[in-house]
C-alpha cells in the first residue's frame, strides 16, 4: 500500500520551528525562529512558504503533523496559568513534600523543586476513599460549592482535582467537577483519575497539577492554530505528536498537554526507528546530541521501548529526583548534560569535567564570538578539525577559531598543564565517556546488552562524536541519515496514531480473573479506540495490552505483555511465564515460588499512518568525490594528520570515505576517523563501519 | 586488537579519570539491581541500600552515592572484617560472604552485608559489597526495646552463603525459619547476591576494555587523589580544638553528646569523650555507625566534591571511650542505633560552626522519625476481637532539616540520612492502615534569618478500628533542635493520641481500639538573629499560611 498525500509536520523548538512538507514521497523543509508570543506565527509562515514553493495551498494538504515543547517551556519559565489544586483534607502539602529526600546526598545546599500550586491555592475537601475505592468519608458537596467563589475571587484560571485513591474509585473527583462546572462553567479542569490513574499519590498529583498549570495556555494555542489553519483553507486532520511516540487529536492535546512535553525527542526516536527499519537492523541505540543536551534510546525491532515516568524542569544539573516527577507514557531514553554547548571545567580534584552547564545558544560558545568565554566541546571539536568553520549551520555563523583556543587554554590547558590541542582531546574524550557511561546503565537497567547494536546519530553534534562513542561501547556501524538537522519533525511523518490508558488495578496473579480485570481491560479499550478511531480514516486498528508485574512485596514492575482476544479469560499461567523470563533477563535469575501481584495494566490502540513505505534509492555514485579542502585534524588517539573534508552533497550511493576524512552539510559534521570507514548506502544515509571491530572479532 | 601507541603522557591522565567514573558507575548500576529487586520497602521505596566496589587488600575504591551514610562507612569497615576472616587467598570465583552482625557490618541486626569476589582468570582483582536493611529477623522486632542483642533477633556471623555458585541451603533454611517473613528474607539474600555479581559482570567487561589485568595502579591513584583533595579542604582551617554538645532525650533518661574535633594539619579528629554511657535499651551505637555519620557531616560540610573513599576517608579520624553510648559493645542492644548516629553531625557541626560558620547547618530533626507499625494480635485476642489482618510497615517519615547560612532549612527532608519516604497510597495497599494526614506542620521551624525547616502533622488509624502497636524509636520530643548563632530553637517533636493520651518516644505501645495516632515531627533551628530576617521572607511564609 503506497497511498499518495500531502504532510506537513512542524516541530517547535526552543530556538527553531522546523517544517517539512513531503508531497508525493519528496520532502523539502525549512528552519524559521521560533515566535515564543504566538506560536503559531511561525508555524504558519514556515509552512506557508514550503507550500508556495510547490505552488500548492493548504487545501491540498492530506495530513498535518505537530510536536512541540511549548508545553514543556511553560513549566520550566513558570508561565503557566494560576492553578489551583483540590485534594484531600490532610494533604494539602503532598506536592511540596514530595519524597522527602535530598537529590544530591553530599550538598547540604540543595533548592529543592518548587510546587506549581502556591499553598494558598490549594484546597481540601473532608473526603476519603480506601485503597480498595471504597469511601470512608463522602464528598460534603455543600462545602464544594462554597469553593466556587472562592476560586472566582483568587482569579483561578485552571484547577486540579487529586483525591487519595482517586485512581481506584473516582467518583469524588468526577462530582467534583461537576458542581463546579455549574457554577464557573468556564473553568479548565484536570481530575487525576483521567490524567495518571495510578497509585501513589505524589506522583498522581504532581503529574494532574502540571496538566492542570499548562492546560489553558495550550489549549489556547492549539485552538488558534486550528482556527487559523482552517481560515487557510486546511481540511486534512490535525495531529499531535505526543512524549510516548504515537500522533493524538488535537481535542486529546488540549485535554491532557503533559502527555506533550517530550514530543521532540520522542520524534527523532521514532526517525530512528523508521531508519533502524529501513537498513534492516534490528537493535539499534538512537543518539541524538544537540546543543544542551544527549538523548540515546534503545530500539529493538523498530519498536522504543517505553516507560511512565518522566521528570521536567530538573533544577540542578540533570540530577534525577530535582525536577518534578510526571507519569504520562514516554519514550524511555536515558537525557544527560552532554552536547555542543556544554562547558568544561577543571574542579577543586584537578578533575575535568564537561556539562552538564551549557552556553548554549547565549552566550553560546567562546568560537561563536556572542560573549561566551568559557570553552565548550563545540570549542574543542573546532580545535580538533572536526568542524569545517567555513561551512557551520550552513554559513550563517562564523567560527573563531583563535577564541576556541584562548577559552581553552584559560580554563583547562593552563589549569592542568596541558597542550591547547590535548586539552581539546581530553574534553572530546570526558563528554564522550560520559554518553558512554550513561548509556551502559541505562542499557542494563532495561537487561539490554549494547555490543550487537548499530548506532543511528542525528542531531547538531552528534555525527562529531558518534564514531568514538560506537567504539567505546564496543559497536561496529553507525548511521547519520539524511535529514538528521530536522530529524524530529521528520520522525512526526513516520509515527503511528496511537494513545495508551493505564489503570491502576491491584490484584495476585492467581485471582486474575476474579478480580474484574477482563471488565477494566474492555473499558479501557474502547476508550483507547475511541481517541484512535477519528483520525485513522477506517484504517485498522490494533489493540496492545501489557500489565506491570512484580513478586509480592518488590517495589518496581516489570512490563509484559500479553496477547487478549476478546472474549477469553486472561492466562496467568503465561502470564507468569512471561514475566519469569523477563525478569531472568534483567536480573540474572527469578525467584522460583514467590507469588506474583499486578498493579496496573496498560492499553494501546494503534493505527498505522498513510504511506509510511516512501523508501526511495538515493541516486547513485558518479565519478569519485573530490575533497573540497583539508582540515588539521586531530584522531581520537591523538594523533595528528592533515584529513580531507568531503561535501556531503558530492556523495551519492556507492561512495566510500576512508578514514580520517570529516563530511560536512549544513547542519553538522561528520567525523570519520582512522580505521572507520563512510560508506552513502543505497537510500543515501552514511554508514561508518569500525574496521577494526571485524579484526578483533575474528581474532577472539 | 591493535594497540595504541600513546605518545603524550596527559592522555593518560584523562584515561585515568575516565576509569574512575566507570568505576563509579558500575557501583551506581550495582546499587539500581538490588533498589529494583529487594523486597523490603524500606529498601524499594526508601533506598536504604548501599554498594561499592573494595581493592582485594579491602580499601574501599568506589561507593553508590545511595541515601544510607550509615552504610556508607561502615560497610568500609565491614569488608576488613570479612577479609580477617577469609583471606583473600582462600575466596574463589563464585563465593558470596554475608553477615548481619551490628559490630562487623552495619550497627543492627536488620542490614545484612554481603561481599563477593571478583576474578579475572585466577586473579582476584577486588570485591564488591551491598548491604540492605531486612524487614524482620526475628526476635522482638524493630524497636529499642531490648535488653541485649540477642533479644533483637536472628543473628548470623560473617559466613559463606554461596560457595563457588552453590548456595547453602542450611543458611538459607536457618534464615527463612527466624524471620517472620520468610519469603521476603530469601527474596532479599538473593538480591545482595544479585547485584554483586552484575558488579562483577561489568568489572570485568571494564577490565577487558582498558586492557588491565588488575587495578592496583588505579586504586592507589584514587585513593591518593582523594586524600590530597581532601587534606587540601583541611589545609585552609585555622587549627585548633572544638567543643561541641548536645542533649537528646534518650530511652528513660536523657543522653549528652559531647565532641571535641581537633584540626590539625593533615586529620581532623572527633572524640566524643565526656559523652553518655550505655543505655540500658537498644539505642546504643557501635563505634563503626558513630564513625560513619560523624565522617559524613564533615565530608558534607568541608568537601563535598571529593567522592567517599579510603582516601577521603583517612583524613578523619572518629574515635569514643568503650561502653559510651557511641562505642557500645557486645552484648549491649543495638536495633534503634540511627536514633543517636543521627544525631552526631549536628555535634559534629557545634564544633565545626566555631571554625567554618557558613558551611554548617542549624540543628534539626536530624534522626528519622520512623514510624513502626505493626499489627496488635495478642491485644486482639485479649480482647475478643476476632480475626486482625497481620502487618509489619516502617513508614519513612522525616522533620526538618536546621537552616542553613544563605536559606531556610529544608521541610520535610531527611537528613542527615538521605532515604525517601513511602507513599501513603503504598502503605494502604499493603496493610489496614488509614493515613488521615500528612501535611506540613505550620511554624515548627525556628525562626531566624534563615528559619528552619518544617516539621510534618502525621495522623494514623486502623481501617477496621482494630488496636495497633507503634515500635516507638522518635527523638527530640523533650529537646528541640537548636538555632545557631543567634537563630531560635525549632518546636519539638510529639507523639500522642487523638483521644490526648501522650506517647513515650521510645518503645511499643498500643494505639487502642478505634483510637488514632498522632504523630508532629520536629522543626528544625534557625540560623542567625531574627531581626535579620528579609520581610520577603516572612510575607512569604504569612502568604502561605507557613508561619503557624
Amino acid at each position: 500500500m503506497n497511498e499518495q498525500t500531502n504532510r506537513v509536520s512542524v516541530d517547535i523548538g526552543g530556538t527553531f520551528t522546523d517544517v517539512v512538507l513531503e508531497i508525493a514521497g519528496e520532502r523539502s523543509s525549512t528552519k524559521v525562529l521560533t515566535t515564543k508570543r504566538e506560536p503559531e506565527e511561525a508555524v504558519l509562515e514556515g509552512v506557508e512558504s514550503l507550500l508556495r514553493e510547490k505552488s500548492l495551498s493548504f487545501a491540498d494538504l492530506d495530513l498535518f503533523l505537530h510536536g512541540t515543547t511549548l508545553a514543556t517551556n511553560a513549566i520550566i519559565e513558570r508561565r503557566g496559568a494560576m492553578t489551583a489544586l483540590i485534594t484531600t483534607d490532610g494533604f494539602r502539602d503532598t506536592i511540596e513534600i514530595g519524597s522527602e529526600s535530598r537529590h544530591d546526598q553530599y550538598d547540604i545546599f540543595i533548592k529543592k523543586p518548587q510546587p506549581l500550586v502556591r499553598r494558598r491555592h490549594r484546597f481540601v475537601f473532608e473526603e476519603r476513599v480506601a485503597a480498595d475505592g471504597s469511601v470512608l468519608k463522602s464528598l460534603p458537596e455543600d462545602r464544594v460549592a462554597e469553593l466556587g467563589k472562592t476560586l472566582k475571587a483568587a482569579c483561578i484560571e485552571s484547577v486540579a482535582i487529586s483525591f487519595i485513591h482517586a485512581y481506584a474509585n473516582p467518583a469524588h473527583e468526577i462530582r467534583v467537577r461537576e458542581i463546579l462546572s455549574d457554577i464557573i462553567p468556564d473553568m479548565s479542569f484536570s481530575l487525576s483519575c483521567e490524567v495518571c490513574p495510578e497509585v501513589r499519590e505524589y506522583e498522581r498529583a504532581s503529574t494532574t497539577v502540571a496538566n492542570a498549570y499548562i492546560r489553558p495556555i495550550m489549549a489556547g494555542y492549539l485552538g488558534r492554530l486550528k482556527t487559523e489553519l482552517a481560515r487557510r483553507g486546511l481540511r486534512a486532520p490535525l495531529l499531535l505528536m505526543t512524549s510516548g511516540g504515537g500522533l493524538t487529536t488535537v481535542e486529546q492535546a488540549a485535554a491532557f498537554p503533559i502527555r506533550l512535553v517530550e514530543s521532540g525527542p520522542a520524534g527523532g526516536a521514532i526517525l530512528a526507528s523508521k531508519i533502524a527499519m529501513d537498513c534492516g537492523l534490528n537493535e539499534i541505540v538512537s543518539f541524538d546530541m544537540g546543543g544542551t543536551t544527549a538523548k540515546l534510546c534503545l530500539i529493538d525491532n523498530g519498536t522504543p521501548l517505553k516507560s511512565r515516568s518522566f521528570e521536567v524542569d530538573r533544577t540542578e544539573r540533570f540530577l534525577k529526583g530535582s525536577g518534578l516527577p510526571v507519569r504520562i507514557p514516554v519514550i524511555e531514553m536515558v537525557e544527560i548534560g552532554a552536547g555542543g554547548g556544554s562547558i568544561a571545567q577543571v574542579d577543586s580534584l584537578g578533575r575535568l569535567t564537561v556539562g552538564p552547564e551549557s552556553a548554549s545558544s547565549e552566550p553560546g560558545p567562546a568560537s561563536y564570538n556572542r560573549g561566551g568565554d568559557r570553552p565548550t566541546v563545540t570549542d574543542a571539536d573546532l580545535v580538533l578539525g572536526r568542524i569545517d568553520p567555513t561551512n557551520f549551520a550552513g554559513g550563517k555563523v562564523g567560527l573563531r577559531r583563535d577564541l576556541a583556543e584562548k577559552a581553552l587554554d584559560e580554563h583547562v590547558g593552563g589549569r592542568l598543564a596541558l597542550a591547547c590541542v590535548v586539552a581539546a582531546s581530553a574534553v572530546a574524550a570526558i563528554v564522550e565517556e560520559n554518553m558512554s557511561n550513561a548509556s551502559r546503565v541505562h542499557a542494563a537497567e532495561h537487561g539490554k546488552d549494547l555490543r550487537r547494536r548499530a548506532m543511528i546519530a542525528f542531531g547538531g553534534a552528534a555525527p562529531m562524536h558518534a564514531a568514538q562513542l560506537a567504539r567505546k561501547l564496543g559497536l561496529g556501524k553507525v548511521i547519520v541519515p539524511i535529514g538528521a538537522g530536522v530529524g524530529s519533525a521528520i520522525g512526526f511523518l513516520e509515527a503511528p496514531l496511537a494513545y495508551e490508558v493505564v489503570r491502576s488495578r491491584h490484584s495476585r496473579l492467581a485471582d486474575v480473573n476474579d478480580s474484574g480485570v477482563r471488565d477494566l481491560i474492555s473499558r479501557m479499550q474502547a476508550e483507547a479506540v475511541s481517541v484512535v478511531e477519528p483520525a485513522a480514516n477506517g484504517r485498522p486498528i490494533q489493540l496492545r495490552t501489557s500489565a506491570f508485574l512484580r513478586y509480592v512485596g518488590q517495589g518496581h514492575e516489570l512490563e509484559v505483555d500479553f496477547p487478549l482476544d476478546a472474549s477469553t479469560n486472561i492466562n496467568s499461567a503465561r502470564l507468569r511465564r512471561h514475566f519469569e523470563e523477563r525478569y531472568s533477563a534483567v536480573f540474572g535469575r527469578f525467584l522460583q515460588s514467590h507469588a506474583i501481584e499486578i498493579l496496573t495494566w496498560a492499553v494501546t490502540a494503534t493505527a498505522r499512518q498513510l504511506s509510511a513505505g516512501t523508501v526511495k534509492a538515493a541516486p547513485s555514485a558518479r565519478a569519485k568525490p573530490k575533497p573540497s579542502g583539508w582540515t588539521d585534524f586531530v584522531d581520537f588517539d591523538g594523533t595528528s594528520v592533515k584529513a580531507p573534508v568531503y561535501l556531503r552533497s558530492d556523495l551519492g550511493t556507492g561512495h566510500s570515505i576512508p578514514g580520517p576524512a570529516i563530511i560536512t552539510e549544513a547542519e553538522t559534521n561528520t567525523v570519520v576517523p582512522a580505521r572507520f570507514e563512510a560508506r552513502v548506502d543505497r537510500l543515501g544515509h552514511l554508514e561508518l563501519t569500525n574496521t577494526a571491530v571485524g579484526i578483533a572479532a575474528a581474532a577472539e | 586488537m591493535m594497540q595504541t601507541v600513546r605518545s603524550m603522557p596527559a592522555i593518560d591522565e584523562i584515561e585515568f579519570q575516565i576509569m574512575w567514573n566507570r568505576l563509579i558507575a558500575v557501583v551506581e548500576e550495582q546499587a539500581q539491581v538490588l533498589r529494583r529487586t529487594a523486597f523490603s520497602p524500606i529498601v524499594r521505596e526508601s533506598g536504604d541500600l548501599s554498594a561499592g566496589f573494595f581493592h582485594p587488600d579491602g580499601r574501599m575504591i568506589a561507593q553508590a552515592v545511595t541515601g544510607t551514610p550509615g552504610h556508607v562507612n561502615t560497610m568500609a569497615a565491614s569488608v576488613r572484617h570479612f577479609l580477617a576472616r577469609y583471606p583473600a587467598t582462600s575466596m574463589k570465583d563464585g563465593d558470596v560472604y554475608i553477615t548481619n552482625d551490628p559490630w562487623l557490618g552495619t550497627g543492627h541486626l536488620h542490614d545484612f552485608v554481603a561481599v563477593t569476589p571478583a576474578f579475572l582468570g585466577d586473579v582476584m582483582v577486588g570485591l564488591f559489597a551491598s548491604t540492605c536493611h531486612f524487614m524482620d529477623v526475628g526476635g522482638i522486632g524493630f524497636g529499642p526495646d531490648g535488653r541485649d542483642v540477642f533479644e533483637e533477633g536472628f543473628y548470623v556471623p560473617p559466613m559463606k552463603m554461596i560457595a563457588e555458585g552453590m548456595l547453602d541451603a542450611t543458611l538459607m533454611i536457618l534464615a527463612r525459619s527466624n524471620s517472620r517473613y520468610p519469603a521476603e528474607m530469601e527474596g532479599d539474600l538473593m538480591s545482595l547476591a544479585a547485584c554483586n555479581a552484575i558488579g562483577v559482570d561489568r568489572l570485568r567487561e571494564m577490565l577487558r576494555e582498558f586492557e588491565l589485568g588488575d587495578l592496583t595502579l588505579l586504586c592507589d591513584q584514587i585513593v591518593g587523589r582523594s586524600r590530597e583533595a581532601a587534606l587540601a579542604a583541611i589545609a585552609g582551617l585555622p587549627q585548633g580544638v572544638t567543643r561541641g554538645e548536645m542533649v537528646i532525650d534518650g530511652y528513660d533518661k536523657p543522653v549528652t553528646l559531647v565532641a571535641t574535633t581537633t584540626i590539625s594539619k593533615d586529620l581532623i579528629s572527633v572524640d566524643f569523650t565526656g559523652t553518655s554511657g550505655l543505655s540500658a535499651r537498644g539505642i546504643n551505637v557501635p563505634l563503626s555507625y558513630a564513625q560513619a555519620y560523624s565522617t559524613y557531616a564533615i565530608a558534607c560540610a568541608l568537601f563535598p566534591g571529593v567522592p567517599n573513599n579510603s582516601g577521603s576517608l583517612s583524613v578523619v579520624e572518629v574515635t569514643a571511650p568503650q561502653d559510651t553510648i557511641v562505642n557500645a559493645q557486645r552484648p549491649a542492644p543495638v536495633s534503634s542505633r540511627h536514633i543517636i548516629g543521627q544525631m552526631l553531625p549536628d555535634v559534629v557541626y557545634g564544633c565545626l560552626a566555631q571554625v567554618v560558620a557558613d558551611r554548617v547547618l542549624a540543628e534539626g530533626a536530624s534522626a528519622l522519625w520512623n514510624l513502626i507499625l505493626e499489627d496488635a494480635y495478642d491485644a486482639c485476642l485479649t480482647q475478643g476481637i476476632g480475626q486482625t489482618a497481620r502487618f509489619s510497615a516502617l513508614s519513612v517519615q522525616t522533620g526538618g532539616t536546621g537552616a542553613r547560612s544563605n536559606e531556610d532549612g529544608l521541610s520535610a527532608t531527611a537528613f542527615p540520612s538521605g532515604v525517601s519516604g513511602v507513599p501513603i497510597e503504598i502503605l494502604e495497599t499493603m496493610t489496614p492502615l488509614i493515613f488521615w494526614r500528612k501535611e506540613l506542620r505550620s511554624g515548627s521551624g525556628g525562626h531566624g534569618r534563615f528559619r528552619g525547616g518544617l516539621g510534618q502533622t502525621i495522623e494514623i488509624g486502623h481501617r477496621d478500628n482494630h488496636p495497633f502497636y507503634i515500635y516507638a524509636a522518635l527523638d527530640r520530643i523533650e529537646h528541640p533542635a537548636r538555632g545557631r548563632f543567634g537563630g531560635q530553637d525549632g518546636i519539638a517533636g510529639y507523639v500522642g493520641l487523638k483521644s490526648g493520651t501522650r506517647l513515650r518516644g521510645k518503645g511499643k505501645q498500643l494505639v487502642p481500639a478505634g483510637d488514632t495516632l498522632v504523630v508532629q515531627t520536629p522543626g528544625g533551628g534557625g540560623y542567625g538573629p531574627v531581626e535579620e530576617r528579609e520581610p520577603g521572607r516572612i510575607e512569604t511564609d504569612r502568604d502561605n499560611q507557613l508561619d503557624g
